[in-house]
């Protein structure tokens, strides 16, 4: 596994364009574009205030930045540089901006909730929905980008529109039975769309395309219910995690529950791989320091070396205890995300926050568990193949495969960073979208004071520009490749 | 009781009479001499008595005393001690044989009172411990029924605490219910609140976002605006179409068949997972149909004849369906009949096989018997050669052992005799050493034979195995071709193959075991030899039982020694002890512990001056 330069990065916004060639990312107020295999900076725009957001569109074509502060959206065209186009929301202020699936539309959510303006980047036209239900997720569009579904909410009922996004013309409105309605998502095949409640109520309800109420599943009462919720790739499985640390498994033919996850603490089970992160301080031999680094301060200075135990059941994993006193307890299901082939689900259970379960869906059951050293911040399936990447915050990205489990040091450490601070800590994860399989690689961004971003390449990319850390061609794994 | 009773003493007792005798007579007012008289010409004779008798009779009132006598021994029936008068004037003499008699009489009435009295008292005694012992038993009894008294009011106390326990948990229980019943409620009223709070705050914010709608939308806000250089053409490169009443019904159109879409692939996922399983279900139909087939004319015949019909129904419902065309009906026409028929012909295979199972246990018990009795034969007759030849070598090995042990003891008698021929015993030695090595030659060789023994068993289990997995195999081809062959023939093919594999099986286990056991009772046996030669083997030299002996004196001698030892301390001891307290008392009456301390020194010192003491 190779590593490319560190880059310089503010907000955390970095993203690969959907083609997977192009890789965005925002320091303060200008936005580099660059090539995803020479990582050679291919554009730079300069927006008018420090960047918020930024999204690219579907097409590849258009990158939105959004300023949420000044109320401004701007829009950079990757073939004209030249083209601009500003958009300005003015008093009514702006909270979220995204694209519409066909890449010429922009959605703007004004403040409070007022309402969102649909800009067209075709037509003069301008429409403007309503009553725009304040939520996690209160817009979701299909795969297909044909359908936009919309949580409202008038005279304190919960309602659901769905647009045709193609003309923005309403196609179906209807009241949902839900208390507080949190969140909407379409099914991948656009046909179902699941709505749940708010944490208060257990409350799942699945809505066909014209509005049919086609089920309501509910596990409990009296206690806090859903917290997070997902679909299978094949629209087979919803996927739902709940505050009493279950995941509760429903199937599409009768939209009832098939099985239930529970996350129990201690593993007894001698089926179930258990991997152990183990942290292992290098011993300071003479090997080491008569060996001068190659480069002094550029290759990383690996305080520690952690590798993964398979640890012997029963295993009892740490656990957080919850202070239950206080809102959003950490407790419950939190994370939870289907490998793209649907054969695995990952969880993480907030209260053992150092946990990712692998779970079996072809055989309903555990599959393995990972504990790491610290709490896992963020955990993303490759999108072409079963292969979990994870971070935790520290200076590592973890991945995991049915074949086993790696953890790969990142080299943070740059000539750039003061000497004596901290290890960096990778924040978040993303994997590249391409339309081969075989070069996936994934990013990984640092959230120390400079924050900065490290592509991670596979070994033999070119990366003509940046000459690697000789101290980590070791590094690379010939298993993951 | 009864030693108890021997034991006492007769002296004591006698006396004991004789204090109760008193007794009684102080008690017993002697209100007539009469009384007193009889009651002591019962006791034995005693000094009190003679006294008394002393007493009574005095030379002058002989005459009256006889008198008396006689008139009381008439009364007792006694012939009058005089003789009788032949005239009235005539004085009357006193009879001296009466006399005696009466004497005499009155003598042995005396002997058997006392003998009675002994009884009496002995009963008496027996009696009394035996009160005695029932008194014992009976507090002991009172005893226990106290303690098990106190042991039950005990428990009916922890009894009524588990009780007042239980039912406090009850209570709490009740209360915990209660109170969870009351969060509910609270929850419950909470939520009521809670949505009408929400309620009435949503409301108070949906107003302000009106109001605020109002002011930031309906005035011309100048500055939402786009700035764009020039506009770009559709994703797709069409024109955006107006808004009409067209667009929507194409929407809804476009909407529907989506959807329909779905459906359809769905169904069409159902359908080929349908088809799926009725080729399975067509496959084992078919192959059901041939299992049972060729069996069905055996049930007719032997079993109950109502698997006879059942299977004839499967008949024509196999010959119905069999026609393919059946299978593309849609399911609602076949489903009943064919769920029936595979309903019935699963439970004629079903009930088959169940049979079959007994078939098989009934007939691998007797199989068992008769077909395996014969290697165990073989391998019991190898077993018994091999342990009578482990006979015959003990035996020659004692009989080695006992002239051994004979020229040992010869040896051993008298010392010098056995220094004197101790050249002869090296000698013999020598002898010894290649009996020895004859010997172990012969060991190996018996050990050798035994190896092939076993090495041929292994072989013919081996065979056999051979030769069933052949027969199994040769079974399982003609049960597969079984509809070839005529019904008995199938039959008993059937009956074979149905358990061919699991017999199969056991024989293999059997022999296994078997071979398992032969080698253990090999490896058992060797190690017996050995440990048996072995044993004999420090027999055989001389020098080492010879030396377990020299040892075992020495250490009876040494033992004795240390016995002795003691023994001879001890007088010592007290000798010293004595002196000890003599010297003690002598030089200073100190504490106890310091005496003993002394003693300790003295005894040493006594031990030492031995010699000096008397």
């Amino acid at each position: 596994m190779n590593f490319s330069e560190v880059f310089k990065l503010s907000g955390l916004l970095c993203k690969f364009s959907p083609d997977g060639k192009y890789l965005a990312s925002c320091v303060q107020y200008r936005l580099v574009v660059r090539d995803v295999n020479t990582l050679q900076i291919v554009q730079l725009y300069t927006c008018l205030d420090q960047i918020q957001h930024i999204e690219w569109s579907a097409d590849s074509l258009f990158i939105l930045c959004a300023m949420y502060k000044r109320g401004l959206v701007q829009v950079w065209s990757l073939e004209q540089p030249e083209w601009h186009c500003k958009i300005d929301e003015g008093s009514a202020g702006l909270v979220a901006s995204c694209w519409s699936p066909d890449g010429r539309h922009i959605l703007n959510t004004t403040e409070f909730h007022l309402r969102i303006t649909v800009w067209s980047l075709c037509t003069k036209s301008v429409s403007y929905i309503k009553y725009p239900k304040a939520c996690l997720q209160g817009t979701t569009f299909t795969r297909d980008g044909r359908y936009m579904a919309l949580a409202e909410r008038r005279d304190c009922k919960d309602y659901v529109s769905i647009f045709v996004c193609s003309d923005w013309q309403l196609l179906r409105h209807f009241d949902t039975d839900t208390q507080d309605l949190t969140g909407i998502e379409w099914a991948p095949n656009g046909c179902v769309l699941a709505v749940w409640d708010s944490c208060l109520e257990y409350k799942v309800l699945l809505y066909s395309l014209d509005g049919r109420l086609l089920s309501a599943y509910s596990a409990y009462e009296w206690s806090l219910g859903i917290k997070s919720v997902a679909w299978s790739p094949s629209s087979q499985f919803l996927a739902v995690g709940s505050y009493d640390g279950k995941v509760r498994i429903l199937n599409h033919v009768t939209w009832k529950m098939i099985t239930e996850f529970e996350h129990p603490a201690a593993i007894n089970n001698p089926k179930i791989v258990v991997y152990k992160e183990a942290e292992k301080s290098p011993q300071l031999g003479l090997g080491c320091l008569s060996f001068p680094p190659p480069r002094a301060g550029a290759g990383p200075l690996p305080t520690s070396e952690s590798k993964y135990e398979i640890a012997s059941v029963p295993v009892s994993l740490q656990t957080l205890k919850p202070v239950t006193d206080r809102a959003n307890p950490k407790i419950g299901i939190g994370m939870l995300a289907f490998s793209p082939d649907s054969y695995f689900l990952a969880t993480r259970n907030d209260n053992v926050p150092s946990a990712v379960w692998v779970w079996d869906i072809q055989k309903l059951r555990l599959f393995a568990v990972l504990e790491q050293l610290s709490p896992v911040r963020a955990f993303q399936w490759d999108p072409q193949q079963p292969r979990l990447a994870i971070c935790t915050g520290g200076s590592r990205v973890y991945l995991w495969s049915p074949a086993g489990c790696l953890s790969v040091q990142v080299p943070g450490e740059g000539e750039h960073s003061p000497a004596g601070t901290g290890t960096s800590a990778l924040l978040f994860v993303v994997w590249r979208h391409t339309g081969r399989t075989g070069e996936a690689p994934a990013i990984s961004s640092q959230g120390n004071c400079p924050q900065r971003l490290c592509v991670n390449l596979k070994a033999g990319a070119q990366c003509t520009g940046d000459p690697l850390p000789s101290a980590l061609q070791g590094r690379s794994s010939p298993s993951l490749t | 009781m009864g030693d108890w009773m021997t034991v006492t003493d007769p002296g004591l007792s006698s006396e004991s009479k004789t204090i109760s005798q008193h007794t009684s007579e102080t008690k017993m007012s002697p209100s007539s001499l009469y009384s007193q008289q009889v009651l002591c010409s019962s006791i034995p004779l005693s000094k009190n008595v003679h006294s008394f008798f002393s007493a009574f009779c005095t030379e002058d009132n002989i005459e009256q005393s006889i008198s008396y006598l006689d008139q009381e021994l008439t009364t007792f029936g006694f012939p009058s001690l005089y003789e009788e008068s032949k005239g009235k004037e005539t004085k009357r003499e006193l009879n001296i044989v009466a006399v005696l008699n009466c004497m005499n009489e009155l003598l042995v009435l005396q002997r058997k009172n006392l003998l009675a009295q002994e009884n009496v008292e002995t009963q008496n005694l027996k009696l009394g411990s035996d009160m005695d012992h029932l008194q014992s038993c009976y507090s002991k009894l009172k005893e226990q029924l106290e303690t098990s008294r106190r042991e039950m009011i005990g428990l009916q106390e922890r009894d009524r605490q588990l009780q007042c326990k239980n039912r406090n948990l009850h209570q709490l229980l009740k209360n915990e219910k209660d109170e969870v019943q009351k969060l509910q409620n609270i929850i419950a009223s909470r939520a009521t609140q809670y949505n009408h709070d929400m309620k009435r705050k949503e409301r108070e914010y949906n107003k302000l976002k009106e109001r605020l709608h109002q002011l930031v939308m309906n005035k011309k806000d100048k500055k939402i605006a786009m700035d764009i250089l020039n506009y770009v053409g559709r994703a797709d490169g069409k024109r955006g179409s107006w808004r009409t009443g067209k667009t929507e019904a194409r929407n809804e159109d476009e909407m529907y068949k989506i959807l329909l879409n779905d459906y359809e692939y769905r169904q069409k996922q159902i359908l080929m997972e349908n088809a799926e399983l009725k080729k399975v279900l067509q496959q084992m139909k078919k192959e059901m149909i041939s299992l049972l087939s060729p069996q069905k004319k055996k049930p007719r015949e032997r079993v109950d004849d109502s698997t006879g019909t059942v299977i004839s129904d499967v008949e024509e419902d196999a010959g119905e369906l069999s026609r393919e065309s059946m299978w593309d009906l849609s399911c609602e026409t076949v489903r009943e009949q064919l769920t029936n028929s595979i309903r019935k012909q699963w439970r004629i295979l079903k009930s088959h096989v169940e049979k079959l199972d007994n078939q098989v246990s009934k007939v691998h018990l007797e199989g068992f018997n008769d077909e395996d009795v014969i290697s165990r034969q073989d391998h019991e007759q190898e077993t018994e050669k091999l342990e009578l030849e482990i006979q015959q070598c003990k035996e020659m090995i004692k009989t080695q052992q006992q002239l051994l042990q004979q020229q040992l003891a010869t040896a051993c008698d008298d010392d010098t005799t056995s220094l004197l021929r101790d050249c002869y015993l090296l000698e013999e030695k020598e002898r010894l050493k290649e009996e020895w090595s004859l010997f172990k030659e012969q060991k190996k060789n018996f050990e050798r034979e035994r190896r092939s023994f076993t090495e041929a068993a292994i072989r013919l289990g081996l065979e056999r195995k051979a030769f069933e997995e052949e027969r199994a195999s040769w079974l399982k081809q003609q049960f597969l071709n079984m509809t070839t062959f005529d019904h008995q023939n199938s039959e008993n093919v059937k009956l074979f193959s149905a358990f061919s594999g699991s017999s199969d099986q056991d024989n293999l286990t059997v022999h296994s075991r078997q071979l398992q056991k032969k080698p253990h009772s090999m490896s058992n046996g060797s190690p017996v030899c050995m440990s048996k030669l072995t044993k004999s083997l420090p027999a055989s030299p001389s020098t080492s039982d010879f030396c377990q002996t020299r040892s075992c004196v020495s250490e009876h001698s040494s033992i004795n020694v240390l016995n002795i030892t003691p023994e001879d301390i001890k007088p010592n001891q007290v000798g010293g002890e004595c002196t000890n307290q003599k010297w003690s008392v002598a030089s200073r009456p100190g504490s106890q512990e310091g005496c003993y301390s002394g003693c300790s020194l003295t005894y040493t010192n006594s031990h030492v001056e031995k010699d000096d003491l008397p």
